[in-house]
């Protein structure tokens, strides 16, 4: 078995083999990066990559504000102008959005329950090979015959008519399909390995309702996702179906219905919404109390919303579609399902800002950005609201409205969380404490930035500007608050500058972190930042929620805070190291079957979107390849180590 | 110490100040001289019962907004740990009783919001009905409207024209669908709103839909298709004229005259070089097979789907090369069938002259005695 030492030397002697491939032993180096199955290592990769389309989809955000700072604006043909936001919504939604769930929730899920990995390590590496070659697949389109330009949410007919009969220019929404097929892979083999590591590798005494929110939502989420992702994959392959087998699920002309898509889509898609966000919630919820130095308010009912929301979040999905023609019945029935959504929402916010609420609040920039998720949260949940109310919806539709309210929810909260969150387990990530001084500069910028850009679309939207729109003539009152928004989106630019600078700043100079920089509460801040490959040197004894806190802090009888004297408490730390060798704790080996599987994804990809069917039987073989293989590869080598 | 806590203050302020001026630019910039598709400037009474609909209800939103937004900023400065402070924390895990308050008064809020929000949903959907119902089908394409009156069968395009006080009933369906196996042109989803008049209806392929209009004083209301529709998308706008029953009825009159023998053999002419009438038509009560009638284009104020002014300039440069104006799908292999759109007849051998003879004889088939533009665009 692996074991730490191991950590720094490859294994002297590979004993002899007659496998076509070496199984992979380094566990440091730029090579082991590939075929690590640390789930801290590929957290770090989906972050990294997720970031990296977060700048991508950002520029494209930026071209399109260009395009409208004013009207009859030139920077962009309206054909790229299509791909553009196109790209922008698919890559913040799949590339930026889901990946970086699935980043912080690899990394703090086995820390936060007590776990040395997660249930899957080999399945959790294929999650991030598959993201990662179905994000270079969607946008290698771009230099191959044209990028998706359908919109996000690609609806049919325009998007499943054959590219022959030319409604919609190029082969990118071909792209768009199996790409987007591609990525549900993934992000269902994900979601199984944290539904399995969370239900089952949870550490003694680690119940359900000992859990952090963020663990919560998670599970919440991986749930969704489960269920979310085969409607979606359905309608894509119909769509890809239609344009290229002449299949007619969509085509009104010879009995299709083109209301099945957007059914389909939105069953998937409105619990999308909620995929996006729960993370964010979680993320929030662990930040606030922490800085607060008080529990979370009412954490059952926290957790009972967030399972609420989950739920809910399947009957709502008609609201897209309120001018659709679905008749009073339906809407009125899926408006009313749509204000319950607001109640657990609601709930959620109030108890954050009861968590707040008479503790001893310290404004450094994890709190500041989880105080603005609130805020702005806010005002994106009561846009949202506003949609329930179907005819002043049918007025909103499809309008900067809708783009306003969204980015509330989605920029306003979900990134706002997501910044929140790196700042807060920076020091836990890599060691080192990002800058306080840029982290509040980042926070402010971006404030200032978000706001200015979209506050002032609910007016546009109220004012008749559709979306995805590639121009507008000038004298429709809307040239200020265009020119508004474009100014706000280089200030956000400039906010996303300024987090990078400090990164790269805290690379170089960064202080280093201790173990528990913010005087935390939950299992990952007892452990050294970073932390060591096996996690937990003893598997710790949970007996509270909070547990970390419970082993620093107790209350007295009116309930107020006192610190127990060191050493009252086990102190992880020191006691486990010497307890326990970490020699003898077993993790899983390195693989390249997962790398080698996920390659063969794109392979059959192109085979289909250029018929070319050669491609498509050399991707089939490889991918039998890659499973035979990692089908008969242990999960720990048996051979591996030195002797226990 | 105390300077932390005045640059946090200062942060705050200049966040708000910037807030503040975002409304202010939002609330001043209604007043565009053109503005005419404005969801908050309601023309009719559909569009009026949906703003009054809205309206409490913003306010509700906007007083829960300011709520929360403010108490987060108060929690935040108020319970703020000076730096060197140790405070001994009250550690509150829950108040049921509070939970409970701040689960059913939001429940509450909502169950007044749904009555009324429900019987204006069966409203709005109750189809109107009398003898002064005026009947439209309202057909989408990429991307321009053709109107079709169902009374006198007038065949229009991109423009409008119903009479003030009176329920306007428009039937929204696709193109007429195609037989021939393989023919896939039934086209897309587009939406027909008018936000002055009414909120949007989506207009579906393989379906008829409803939506109805009505406005209470005459005047211009300008809307466009607000779902995307491909390329040109944001190029596929309409007017609804709104006019006195009178000036409606002659509206209508003028409408209905065809064009004289001497203007159809002159268009019989343009015909056989330019094959016009495949795609258009030449009689006031016939469609174009995929594009819009021209009998009466010189009244229309625009065209190409709202976008360029009926004049000479503009219809010149639009027959001799449309697609350089208005981006459409072409067709390298055969330019004079685009997959969507007009073709462009200066890569056929069209010269600019022969353009300019087209659109000075399609401007002299006007009915209106007034000199161009009519009088309803000056509004």
């Amino acid at each position: 078995m692996t074991t730490v030492e191991d950590a720094h030397a490859l294994v002297k002697a590979p004993p002899l083999r007659t496998r076509l491939t070496q199984r992979p032993r380094t566990t440091t180096g730029p090579f082991s990066w590939i075929t690590t199955v640390d789930h801290k290592k590929i957290a770090i990769m989906y972050g990294a990559l997720a970031l990296f389309f977060f700048l991508v989809g950002g520029i494209e955000a930026l071209f399109i504000r260009l395009q409208l700072a004013q009207p009859n604006g030139t920077i962009l043909s309206a054909a790229r102008y299509n791909e553009f936001f196109t790209m922008h919504g698919t890559t913040m939604v799949f590339l930026m959005g889901m990946p970086l769930a699935a980043a912080f929730g690899n990394y703090l899920v086995p820390l936060m329950i007590g776990a040395r990995d997660v249930a899957f390590p080999r399945l959790n590496m294929l999650g991030f090979w598959i993201f990662a070659f179905g994000g270079i697949f969607i946008y290698s389109s771009f230099g191959l015959g044209g990028a998706p330009n359908g919109g996000w949410f690609g609806y049919a007919p325009l998007t499943s008519t054959p590219m022959s009969a030319g409604l919609l220019p190029g082969r990118g929404v071909d792209f768009w399909c199996v790409g987007l097929i591609m990525l549900g892979i993934g992000s269902v083999a994900t979601s199984v390995n944290f539904l399995v590591t969370i239900l089952n590798m949870r550490a003694p005494g680690m119940t359900m309702m000992r859990m952090p929110v963020f663990v919560w939502m998670m599970l919440v989420i991986a749930f969704l996702t489960l269920f979310a992702m085969p409607p979606v994959t359905a309608a894509l392959i119909m769509v890809f179906m239609d344009r290229n087998f002449h299949t007619n699920f969509f085509n009104a002309a010879a009995g299709g219905d083109p209301l099945v898509y957007q059914n389909l889509f939105w069953i998937f898609g409105h619990p999308e919404v909620y995929i996006l966000i729960l993370p964010g919630m979680g993320i929030v919820s662990e930040i606030l109390p922490v800085f607060s130095r008080k529990p979370l308010f009412g954490y059952s009912i926290v957790v009972f919303s967030g399972i609420a929301i989950g739920f809910l979040g399947w009957g709502v999905w008609a609201h897209h579609m309120f001018a659709s023609g679905l008749g009073p019945i339906a809407v009125s029935a899926f408006g009313l399902s749509t204000m319950l959504i607001a109640i657990p929402t609601g709930v959620k916010i109030f108890n954050w800002l009861g968590t707040v609420w008479g503790g001893a609040v310290r404004l450094r920039t994890p709190m500041l950005f989880a105080l603005g998720f609130i805020a702005q949260f806010t005002i994106g949940g009561l846009s949202g609201v506003m949609h329930s109310i179907v005819p002043s919806d049918t007025q909103q539709t499809d309008t900067y409205f809708v783009v306003a309210h969204f980015h509330y929810v989605l920029f306003g909260g979900l990134v706002f969380a997501i910044f929140g969150g790196f700042y807060y387990w920076w020091p836990k990530f890599f060691g080192k404490m990002l800058n306080e001084q840029m982290g509040k500069l980042n926070f402010w910028l971006l404030v200032i930035g978000f706001n200015l850009t979209f506050f002032p679309m609910h007016f546009l939207g109220f004012e008749g500007q559709p979306r995805r729109t590639y121009t507008y003539p000038s004298g429709m009152g809307w040239d200020t608050m265009n020119l508004l928004a474009t100014i706000g989106a280089f200030i956000i630019a400039l906010g996303v500058l300024v987090f990078l600078v400090n990164v790269i700043f805290t690379a170089r100079r960064g202080e280093p972190a201790p173990a528990d920089p913010w005087d935390a509460r939950t299992l990952e801040w007892s452990i050294p930042s970073p932390p060591p490959e096996y996690n937990f040197a003893t598997v710790p004894i949970v007996t509270h929620l909070d547990d970390y806190w419970h082993r620093k802090y107790t209350e007295d009888d009116e309930g107020r805070l006192v610190k127990l004297p060191a050493g009252a408490a086990i102190d992880t730390d020191a006691a486990t190291e010497a307890a326990v060798d970490p020699h003898s704790i077993h993790m899983p080996s390195p693989s390249y079957w997962p790398l080698v599987f996920a390659m063969a994804l794109p392979i059959i990809g192109y085979g289909f979107v250029f018929k070319n069917w050669y491609l498509l039987a050399l991707g089939v073989v490889w991918g039998f390849f890659g499973l035979n293989g990692w089908a008969y590869e242990p999960a720990t080598e048996p051979d591996a180590g030195e002797g226990h | 110490m105390l300077e932390r806590t005045n640059r946090v203050r200062r942060a705050a302020a200049t966040a708000a100040v910037a807030l503040a001026v975002v409304v202010l630019a939002g609330c001043g910039d209604k007043t565009g001289p053109n503005n005419k598709q404005n969801a908050l400037r309601p023309a009719g009474p559909y569009a009026h019962q949906i703003l009054n609909l809205f309206t409490p209800f913003f306010w509700v939103a906007v007083v829960i907004g300011v709520g929360v937004v403010g108490a987060t900023i108060y929690v935040a400065l108020r319970f703020r740990e000076k730096p060197g402070e140790e405070r001994a924390v009250k550690q509150t895990h829950g108040n049921v009783a509070l939970e409970i308050g701040w689960t059913i008064i939001p429940a509450l809020i909502l169950m007044v919001m749904a009555v009324p929000t429900v019987a204006t949903i069966f409203s709005l959907a109750k189809r109107p009905t009398g003898p002064n119902v005026v009947h439209v089908t309202v057909s989408a394409r990429q991307w321009w409207w053709q109107f079709t009156y169902d009374d006198t069968h007038i065949v229009t395009a991109n423009e409008l024209h119903i009479p003030v006080g009176q329920p306007v009933s428009l039937t929204l369906v696709g193109p007429p669908p195609c037989n021939s196996p393989g023919c896939y042109n039934n086209g897309v989803i587009h939406s027909f709103w008018v936000p002055e008049l009414n909120g949007k209806k989506d207009v579906v392929p393989g379906r008829t839909q409803f939506l109805k209009l009505k406005a209470d004083r005459p005047g211009t209301f300008l809307g466009q298709c607000a779902e995307y529709c491909g390329l040109s998308h944001a190029n596929m706008r309409l007017r609804v004229i709104a006019q006195t029953p009178a000036d409606y009825q002659a509206w209508v009159q003028r409408q209905l005259q065809p064009l004289s023998a001497a203007a159809l053999a002159q268009f019989s002419k343009y015909n056989q070089a330019w094959t016009c009438l495949a795609c258009h038509s030449d009689d006031p009560k016939t469609p174009g097979a995929i594009a819009p009638n021209l009998t009466h284009v010189a009244d229309r104020c625009m065209f190409a789907g709202d976008i360029f002014p009926t004049d000479e300039s503009h219809l010149t440069d639009w027959i001799y090369n449309a697609p350089s104006m208005k981006p459409m799908q072409e067709n390298p292999k055969n330019p004079l069938q685009p997959k969507v759109g007009m073709p462009n007849f200066s890569s056929v051998g069209m010269t600019k002259a022969q353009a300019n003879e087209i659109a000075k004889f399609l401007l002299s088939n006007t009915a209106t005695t007034d000199q161009q533009p009519p009088v309803e665009c000056r509004s």
